[in-house]
Order: structure tokens, then C-alpha cells, then sequence
């Protein structure tokens, strides 16, 4: 990583100069709208294109990424983004295929979104899938809708509630809030199964949803799954999984034979679409046959030799402007396709053994929240350190400085100091190896020399930054000096 | 200062309040404050409200977390520290002093029955 | 298929790391899992080699008439604009692509600095005083900014122009469905009365293409105590009176224009943009500068209380993950423009769309029934849309959207940089004549 100045566009910008030519009108000029429709001046930087290339090329050098680095973090599955994907999605008759086109012209990309469908369908045994949402959120968020629709037309109306577990990830009450649901905790073990007695207690008819992450975000197998599905619907509620956690399931079990009604994956997590710095992602949202009708729509379908999008009969309606991130869903779709049934099944084989493989060397070390055999993460809590002083947030940025991505800190909640690591199936024992070591350093460090880790990092090119000053006084754009 | 101050009453949402005949001049706590972390936006709009006992009047924001601001007496909010608008560090520097938060007008003097003793707010934190 | 590429465990590493584990099989460490739902079948399509994928894509994308066309006259929505040698160069770089949303600054500053610089040069092209990290889309981003003018004037009521476009409408519905919103369309106000709104919603240029009259409508809901929300067209920004000028107080805009492809509908980045003093309510993630512990200028995610991962069900909304690296595209393209460009860029799409109008305009097949329009238009036409396409299609130009409504045949064209004056000659021949 390199470490240099590297002023803003706008500090940077002289007048005059510019980074690319444009043609002329080549036409005659017509007249402009009046006077006050229009502007006078704009200001936007002036660099000539080396400086430009040379400025954003600079900047990616300070990033870490997942070609660069390993980046154990926990719920996020952190997996190689194969490069076959990229150079797929740039094909033309992908990237210039415009969405308003009619189906008749866009065959191709019918046709890629209808076999997704279908595969996804097989993966999660929810056979109904729309590919429309946006990211996770969105997924989710279209599963509260389509529960919600579901109750509605069922004449249950009071159904109002969604039950979350206190492990959950922060999207799930905001999504059930942004579907008007109450969301009611429901409180879990310490090992983060669910409370049986807690769910019986809280169980009854206002019961819309209960949102489970499965494995949960402890990295575990609800070992209760059928009883559970059982007593929501024993009440007439649905059960939606969060399928962030999907990476451990592949030929490992399916969510639609474990009483599961509804979930949505991450393509950016499960199916090694690239995380981008945050995004572009797509949550596809796959329910059980008898929900297919309130999918989003477009949804799509074959008619024949011939692909359609069409809206299902009770649709919750349109999540976006188009059809979903096809360019995402493509990506998945290779992926998907180089693959095939043998190789999604090694993946979470791979990715459950590595997991496994971390937390057994390191349990002498940090104190695991379970004594029970992972899935494919691992949440360690750095309780005996934090009594050194060296809290979570120490060993990470430690980490930083040993060259790896740290893993995620502080979630779930419901974990003291919590450290949740997901190796995934792409890392080899090698990197696994040198990153226990590390974290072995660490540990021992906590006790002989804790300032070295509290001080960390120290070698990359920023230190720890002051982010309550960036709170108490934002400066969210640039601004002249 | 000490963490607990011996002249102030406590609630169990770890406010402090300090009476002077009518008016109670209210804040977080040293442990609150420590707890949440450097302070960065203080958000109250219920001047001249009317609120009961443990009504919620406003919200604290550090970088990392966010916490709910409860009455812990009813009565009317009478003044707003202003001063916390552009410097809500004041309230990790000072929070029994500089730190005040809002001003009330008691309505009902009996609620200062459920609140805590500066022994009793010891024990629970 | 043993050996993928993408797994470098061998059997012996498998075997070795078991035995550390302390289990004999894969299936011991699977005990929690209910034994009669393990391992189900999956029937999937066959696993191709990589050369094998891109013989299988190129048919399917040849199936596509993208693959043929070399010109478009389509938008509504999302528009072919051209997309400079440094936008594609950067975001290959797989230390933008395959980096992580940014929660630990010291190992980011790349996609930080580079995010600040996107949400500074949009702020700028807006005139707006804020503007954050990136939404889904135009649609979902104007969605949301409807929900945070509601919570700032704590008023459930919104007003939709309509200029505002069906999709649009459609996407707003969904997000408003379940909180007691009320949608009221801008013919039902009554300007006399002493009713308010938490916001009124307005397109421009609009669903059509037309350029309406922004700050009169400001000016009206300002006097209902409700705020304004624009959805704009940020090509034509280089142009027209941007927002901030307009005395709008929230501004939305899809981003792809700004050097993103149409790829089909996405990914797309969704515009959101505000006057400072909104900032606390603004959903999404927002990048401010900072320094680090030497007083070295950094940057991070700041304000982060609104979002999902502290305040949970009182977040300003659930987005996680947005649209990052679609944010550095069109932070690329902005400084690859610069403000000549950008200008000269709308300059040519509106010079270009007029003359292809008029000149169509005048012959026998077609009546112009837009007027003050940027770059998009709708036309009344004698020949049916479909036809009007086929022909287009037979000499590879894209034509536009069927419009046609009350029995009546109308075609919508958008015209951009990316149609040469040699193809508007061409298509005023083609279109011009006899059809059949």
C-alpha cells in the first residue's frame, strides 16, 4: 500500500485543462428553452486524464479487497470473485440490452433470469423466486410484503407482528418496521438457538412472520428447526429465513424442507457476485409454490419456447425501476453454471471444515460461544483479553496491520466483544494458517505488550481516525479552503 | 466530581436530576456517558411540552450507538441546553455541570419517590 | 467436479484439517442438522468449463437485440449515453471491485476518498448541499426521499406531481404501503385552503421528457409547510437549472446516465440529495472527512446512528448494501467530463433531439406532441410503433418506446451523444417515406 498525499479532484483541478474530448452538434442548433430554465456555470474539477487515471489508480492501492487480502469476516462470505464472471457481464449484447425493450428482443436475458429462477428454486427447495430485489434488504423487506399480502387475503388483517430473535442483524426489525410489523423480540440461549419456551410464550394469532437466520448468527444449526417452524405455524404465521448464512447450506440441507415458507439470499455473499466497497448486491426472494402469486413483479415465466415477464395475480408490486441488478444476476447465473450440482456441494463442505478447522486452533486462545461444531463461521469473543484491556476493536485493527481484512466485531449483539470469523471455501490451509498465527500473536501480545495492539494500525496509510469529530462536524462534500 | 454526586437523585434509566424549589435541571449519568462514548449529536425538540414521569423527551447519539432520553420527573420542559447544539462533547467532559441537558418545571413532586439515592443508583451500575 | 478452481483445499488438506478438528467425516460436524433433511438432491443444470461458458453466453446474448443494434433511440428511464475509456479501466481494478463496504477506514481509503469524491461532484452537478453514498435506484431513491420529507415535516401525506413517472409511482407504493401514507395526486390540492403536506413529488424533465416549472411548485408547497422533492435527469443538469438553484429541498435522480450501462435495467445508483440542515434523516451512508490520529486527512462513514446496524427498527431505513462501485463510476466519468464536457454532452442532446423531432415533424408520418423537452419526445404516428421498430431494426438502429394510448399511435424517441448525425439522417430517411 502506498502512502501519499492525495489531494481531491477539486484541489487538484486548473483551469483549462480537460480529460476527454466530445463530437459537435453536427446538426443545427435549435432554440433553447427560456432564460430561467437555464444554468450558468457549473463546477466540476478541470484534470487532464494521466492525473485522473493516476489519482483514482492511487486510490485503489489503499484499499484492502479480496484480490489483495483475506478478509475473514463473518456473515459477509468474503469468496473469490472469479474474474470469468466480469468478462461475461461486459459482453454487448448484455451491457447495451436496454430494459425497455420488448420480450421478444430480449430472449437472451429471459431466458438467463427464468434458469436462475429455477436454480435458486432447486438450491433453497422454495421453487418460487423473483430476482427483482435490489440487495438483502430488499429481499427481506419483499418477504415481510409477501407474508403481509399473504394474511391480508387470508382475512387476517390483525397479524401484525414479527418475531425476532435478539441475534438477528440490524435489517431485519428495520425491514419489519418499514413493513408496519411490531417487531417483538424473542429471546435466544446463550449459544443463540432460540428460546423454545420464549417462542411457545410469544407465539399466538397476531403472529405474521417469524424472521430466523438459519445458520443463525452464531454461526450454528438451530437444532430445534422443525419444532420451531412447527409452532409458528401451528399459529398461523409464516416462517422467513435470512439466507445470508446460505453458504453453508448448498446440498447441505434445503430451507423449503425445514418448514421455511419464505427467504431471500445475497448473490454479493453466497454466489460471489463482487462486493464493489458496498454494493452493487441483488437479495432474490424465493417462497414456497403456494406464495408464488404474491411475488414482485416482473416475474418470469416460459410460455412455450418463449420467455415472458408478466405480474403474478396478487403481487406485492414493484420493488425497482426494472427488473432487478441483471448485471449482478447474470454474474450469479455463471457462477451458478460453472459449478453445477458437484460443485456447489463442495463448497459448503470446504467452507464448513475451514470454519471448523480456525476455531479448533483457536479455542485455546479466545473463548468460543459454543462448545458445538460450527457451520461455516465461527464467533470467538475476545472476553479473556478484555480483561488485558484490549477489547475487539484492538485485535481487529491489530489484524489490519498483519495484513488481513479484520473480521466482523460487536455482532451479534447478544456476544461480549464478539469476533465473527468466515473464512469461506476459496481460502487455502496456507492463509488460513498464517492468519491463526496472527491471531495466536495476538492473543499473546494482549498479555506481554497490550499497548502495541491498542496503538495498531500503525502500518497502513491511516491511523485510527477521529469518527466522532466526523459525526459532531460533517464535512460530506468537498468545500473550498 | 465524583462519578455519582452525592446532591442529585437518580433514574434507573441512568439520568440524573437536580431540584432547586420548582425546577429540575436534568442529564445522563458518568456512566451513561461513558458507555455510549464520545458524544456527537444531542436531539431534544419538546420544549414547552407536557410530559409525565419517564416519557420519552429526546435522543443521544455517539458514533456507535444511540440512546433513548427519559423524563425523570413529569412536568414541562423549560429550557434546552443549548450550548450541546454545536459542542455535545460538554456532555462527556461534564456531564453533572456543563452536560445538563434540559430544564423542567415539576408538576408533581410525589415522583421523586421513584426515584434512586445516589446509594441505591450506585448499586445498580 | 473434484478440483474446482475456486476451492484450493485437496483431499489432503481436508483430511489433515479433520483431524485436527477431531472428526472423522464432513458429516459428523453436521449433527445439529435434522439427519432425514441431509443432503437432498439437487438437480441442477451441468457444470460447464469455463471456455464451454462463454460459447453458452455469447449464443444467449446473441438472442439479445442489443447484440445487433449499434444505435438506440430508447429511454424512459435509462438512457445510452457514452461511457469513457477511464470509467471501464478503473472499476476493473480489483481493488475497487472486490473490496468491502468500507466499516474499517484505515484499510479503505481508497473506496472512501473515491466515495466522498462522487457524493462532493454530484452535490456540485445538483447544486445541492448534501448528498450521500448512493441508493438502489432513481425509483427507490425518490421512495425514500418521499418517507424522509414525511419524517422531517412529521406529516404522512404526500403529493405526487404528474409528471412523476408510473414506474416510479408504482415503486413509491410499495414502500409506503404499510405506514400509513397517504398519496394524493397534485390535480385533488386545493392552492387556497389551509391544508398541509409533508411533501410534494415532481419530475423534471418528467416522465415524458418535458421541463416543468420547478420553482413555481416549490413556492406552493413550501406555502403548505411541505418540502419539495425533485427527480431529475442528471445529463440534462449540464444544461438546465439544477435543483439547488430551484429552491428544492430534496433532489433524487437515477445515476446511470452519468457512464454506467444500460445493462438491462441494472445495477443502477439511485441520486439522493438534500439541504444540509436534512441531514440527520437522510437513509443511506454517508461518507465525511475526518482525520486520523497524526492529523492526517482521512475519511469514513459517519452519522452511521441512522442506519439499520445501530438504530434497528427506528432506522431511517433497512439499506445495507447500496451501489458502491456504481458510485465510483460515475465519480469517474464526472472528472473524466469535467464541466465542459458535462455541458457539452446536454448541449448535444437537446440540439440533437430537436433536430431529429422537427425534422420528423415534418413529413406526413408524424405530429411532435412534446414542447419544451430536453432530449426526449413523443411523437403522434401513423404507422404503429412495432413497425416503426422492425424497420428501424432491419437497418440495426434501436428504435423507441411504444406510448400509445386512446387508440391513438405514439412512439417515444431519446436521443443522446451516442446518435451520430449520420444515423438521425438515416432514420429521417427511413421514417420519412412509405413504410410499406
Amino acid at each position: 500500500m502506498i502512502n501519499k498525499e492525495l489531494p481531491l479532484l477539486m484541489d487538484q483541478s486548473k483551469k483549462g485543462r480537460k480529460a476527454i474530448n466530445v463530437p459537435k452538434y453536427g446538426v443545427p442548433k435549435a432554440e433553447l428553452p427560456h432564460s430561467k430554465f437555464l444554468r450558468k456555470g457549473i463546477q466540476l474539477p478541470e484534470v487532464a486524464q494521466l492525473d485522473l487515471i493516476r489519482y483514482f489508480t492511487n486510490l485503489s492501492s489503499l484499499n484492502y479487497s479480496i484480490d489483495t487480502n483475506f478478509y475473514p469476516l463473518g456473515s459477509c462470505t468474503m469468496k473469490y470473485n472469479p474474474k470469468i464472471n466480469e468478462q461475461i457481464s461486459g459482453i454487448s449484447g448484455f451491457s447495451s440490452s436496454h430494459p425497455n425493450q420488448i420480450d421478444e428482443n430480449v430472449q437472451g436475458n429471459l431466458e438467463i433470469m427464468y434458469d436462475l429462477q429455477n436454480e435458486l428454486g432447486e438450491i433453497t427447495g422454495l421453487p418460487a423466486v423473483s430476482l427483482a430485489p435490489l440487495a438483502g434488504a430488499q429481499g427481506e423487506y419483499a418477504g415481510l410484503l409477501i407474508a403481509r399480502e399473504y394474511h391480508k387475503q387470508c382475512k387476517q388483517d390483525h397479524k401484525n407482528v414479527a418475531l425476532i430473535p435478539d441475534s438477528a442483524h440490524g435489517t431485519n426489525p428495520a425491514s419489519a418496521s418499514m413493513a408496519g410489523l411490531e417487531a417483538v423480540t424473542i429471546k435466544t440461549t446463550k449459544e443463540g438457538d432460540i428460546d423454545l419456551d420464549d417462542l411457545k410464550d410469544k407465539a399466538n394469532e397476531n403472529i405474521a412472520v417469524l424472521m430466523l437466520t438459519l445458520p443463525s448468527t452464531l454461526g450454528l444449526f438451530e437444532p430445534n428447526i422443525l419444532e420451531i417452524t412447527k409452532i409458528v405455524h401451528d399459529n398461523g404465521g409464516l416462517v422467513y429465513a435470512d439466507g445470508a448464512n446460505l453458504n453453508a447450506l448448498l446440498g447441505v440441507t434445503k430451507f423449503g424442507e425445514l418448514g421455511i415458507d419464505i427467504c431471500h439470499s445475497n448473490l454479493h455473499k453466497t454466489f460471489s457476485t463482487p462486493h464493489g466497497g458496498g454494493g452493487p448486491g441483488s437479495g432474490p426472494v424465493m417462497v414456497a409454490k403456494f406464495l408464488e402469486k404474491y411475488l414482485p413483479y416482473p416475474h418470469i415465466k416460459k410460455e412455450g419456447r418463449k420467455f415472458k415477464q408478466y405480474k403474478p395475480k396478487s403481487s406485492i408490486g414493484r420493488l425497482n425501476g426494472f427488473y432487478g441488478s441483471f448485471g449482478i444476476i447474470l454474474r450469479a447465473y455463471v457462477y451458478i453454471r460453472s459449478l453445477g450440482e458437484g460443485g456447489l456441494r463442495e463448497i459448503s463442505e470446504n467452507a464448513i471444515i475451514n470454519a471448523n478447522y480456525i476455531q479448533e486452533r483457536l479455542k485455546a486462545y479466545y473463548e468460543l460461544t459454543s462448545s458445538r461444531r460450527c457451520m461455516h463461521e465461527t464467533v470467538l469473543s475476545a472476553s479473556r483479553q478484555k480483561k488485558d484491556g484490549v477489547k475487539a476493536i484492538d485485535i481487529a485493527k491489530k489484524l489490519l496491520d498483519e495484513g488481513f481484512h479484520a473480521p466482523t466485531m460487536y455482532f451479534p449483539l447478544i456476544i461480549e466483544e464478539a469476533l465473527m470469523i468466515e473464512p469461506t471455501e476459496s481460502e487455502s490451509k496456507e492463509t488460513m494458517d498464517k492468519f491463526i498465527e496472527s491471531m495466536i500473536k495476538i492473543s499473546e501480545l494482549s498479555k506481554s505488550n497490550p499497548k502495541e495492539i491498542i496503538e495498531a494500525p500503525i502500518n497502513l496509510p491511516v491511523e485510527r481516525l477521529d469518527e466522532a469529530q466526523a459525526a459532531r462536524n460533517p464535512v460530506l462534500a468537498w468545500k473550498k479552503q | 466530581m465524583s462519578d455519582v454526586p452525592n446532591n442529585l437523585k437518580y433514574s434507573k434509566d441512568h439520568e440524573w436530576v437536580q431540584i432547586n424549589d420548582n425546577v429540575a435541571t436534568v442529564g445522563i449519568t458518568l456512566h451513561a456517558a461513558e458507555s455510549l462514548g464520545d458524544i456527537v449529536y444531542v436531539d431534544v425538540n419538546s420544549m414547552d411540552k407536557e410530559l409525565k414521569q419517564f416519557d420519552k423527551f429526546g435522543e443521544i447519539e455517539s458514533v456507535k450507538a444511540v440512546s433513548d432520553l427519559y423524563v425523570p420527573l413529569s412536568g414541562k420542559v423549560i429550557d434546552i441546553n443549548e450550548t450541546l447544539l454545536n459542542n455535545p462533547e460538554f456532555v462527556n467532559e461534564d456531564c453533572y455541570e456543563k452536560g445538563w441537558i434540559i430544564k423542567l418545571e415539576i408538576s408533581n413532586k410525589n415522583d421523586l419517590d421513584q426515584l434512586l439515592d445516589p446509594e441505591e443508583y450506585k448499586k445498580i451500575i | 467436479m473434484k478440483n474446482s478452481p475456486y476451492i484450493p483445499s485437496t483431499d489432503t488438506d481436508k483430511k489433515e484439517m479433520l483431524s485436527i478438528i477431531g472428526a472423522s467425516s464432513f458429516k459428523e460436524l453436521l449433527s445439529d442438522v435434522p439427519e432425514k433433511k441431509l443432503f437432498p438432491s439437487l438437480n441442477l443444470k451441468e457444470a460447464l468449463s469455463e471456455q464451454e461458458l462463454v460459447e453458452f453466453f455469447e449464443l444467449l446474448a446473441n438472442n439479445n437485440l442489443a447484440s445487433k443494434s449499434f444505435s438506440s433511440f430508447m429511454g424512459g428511464g435509462a438512457y445510452n449515453h457514452y461511457i469513457p475509456s477511464t470509467v471501464k479501466s478503473m472499476i476493473q481494478r480489483g481493488e475497487f471491485l472486490t473490496s468491502y463496504t468500507p466499516y474499517q477506514p484505515e484499510a479503505s481509503q481508497g473506496t472512501l476518498q473515491a466515495g466522498f469524491e462522487f457524493q462532493s461532484m454530484v452535490a456540485q452537478l445538483f447544486d445541492m448541499e448534501v448528498c450521500n453514498a448512493g441508493m438502489y435506484d432513481g425509483p427507490t431513491a425518490l421512495a425514500e426521499a418521499a418517507l424522509m420529507a414525511c419524517r422531517i415535516k412529521r406529516n404522512n401525506s404526500i403529493v405526487v406531481h404528474q409528471s412523476i413517472s408510473e414506474k416510479s409511482l408504482e415503486v413509491i407504493k410499495s414502500y409506503s404501503k404499510w405506514q400509513n401514507i397517504k398519496l394524493i395526486n397534485y390535480k385533488d390540492i386545493n392552492q387556497n385552503d389551509s391544508s398541509e403536506y409533508g411533501c410534494l413529488l415532481v419530475q423534471s424533465p418528467n416522465q415524458f421528457g418535458e421541463i416543468e416549472d420547478v420553482e413555481k411548485l416549490s413556492n406552493e408547497i413550501h406555502n403548505k409547510n411541505g418540502l419539495i422533492v425533485q427527480h431529475t435527469y442528471p445529463v440534462s443538469l449540464g444544461l438546465l437549472k439544477p435543483p439547488g438553484q430551484l429552491n428544492v429541498d430534496i433532489s433524487t435522480a437515477e445515476g446511470q446516465p452519468l457512464g454506467v450501462p444500460v445493462s438491462f435495467g441494472g445495477p443502477f445508483i439511485g441520486i439522493l440529495t438534500c439541504k444540509k440542515e436534512y441531514i440527520r434523516q437522510l437513509p443511506g451512508r454517508i461518507i465525511g472527512q475526518t482525520v486520523d490520529k497524526n492529523n492526517k486527512i482521512s475519511y469514513a462513514l459517519t452519522l452511521q446512528t441512522r442506519e439499520q446496524h445501530i438504530r434497528r427498527e427506528s432506522a431511517t431505513s433497512n439499506i445495507c448494501t447500496s451501489t458502491q462501485l456504481i458510485g465510483l463510476m460515475v465519480a469517474v466519468y464526472l472528472a473524466t467530463m469535467g464541466p465542459e464536457g458535462i455541458k457539452s454532452v446536454a448541449e448535444i442532446c437537446y440540439h440533437r433531439a430537436h433536430f431529429l423531432a422537427s425534422e420528423l415533424n415534418k413529413t406526413n408520418n408524424f405530429k411532435l406532441l412534446s414542447s419544451n423537452f430536453f432530449n426526449e419526445f413523443i411523437m403522434k404516428s401513423k404507422a404503429k410503433p412495432f413497425e416503426i421498430n422492425e424497420l428501424l431494426l432491419k437497418n440495426n438502429i434501436e428504435g423507441g418506446i411504444d406510448v400509445s394510448k386512446n387508440n391513438e399511435n405514439r412512439i417515444m424517441f431519446a436521443v443522446t451523444e451516442l446518435n451520430s448525425p449520420e444515423t438521425l439522417n438515416k432514420t429521417i430517411e427511413l421514417l420519412g417515406g412509405n413504410f410499406d
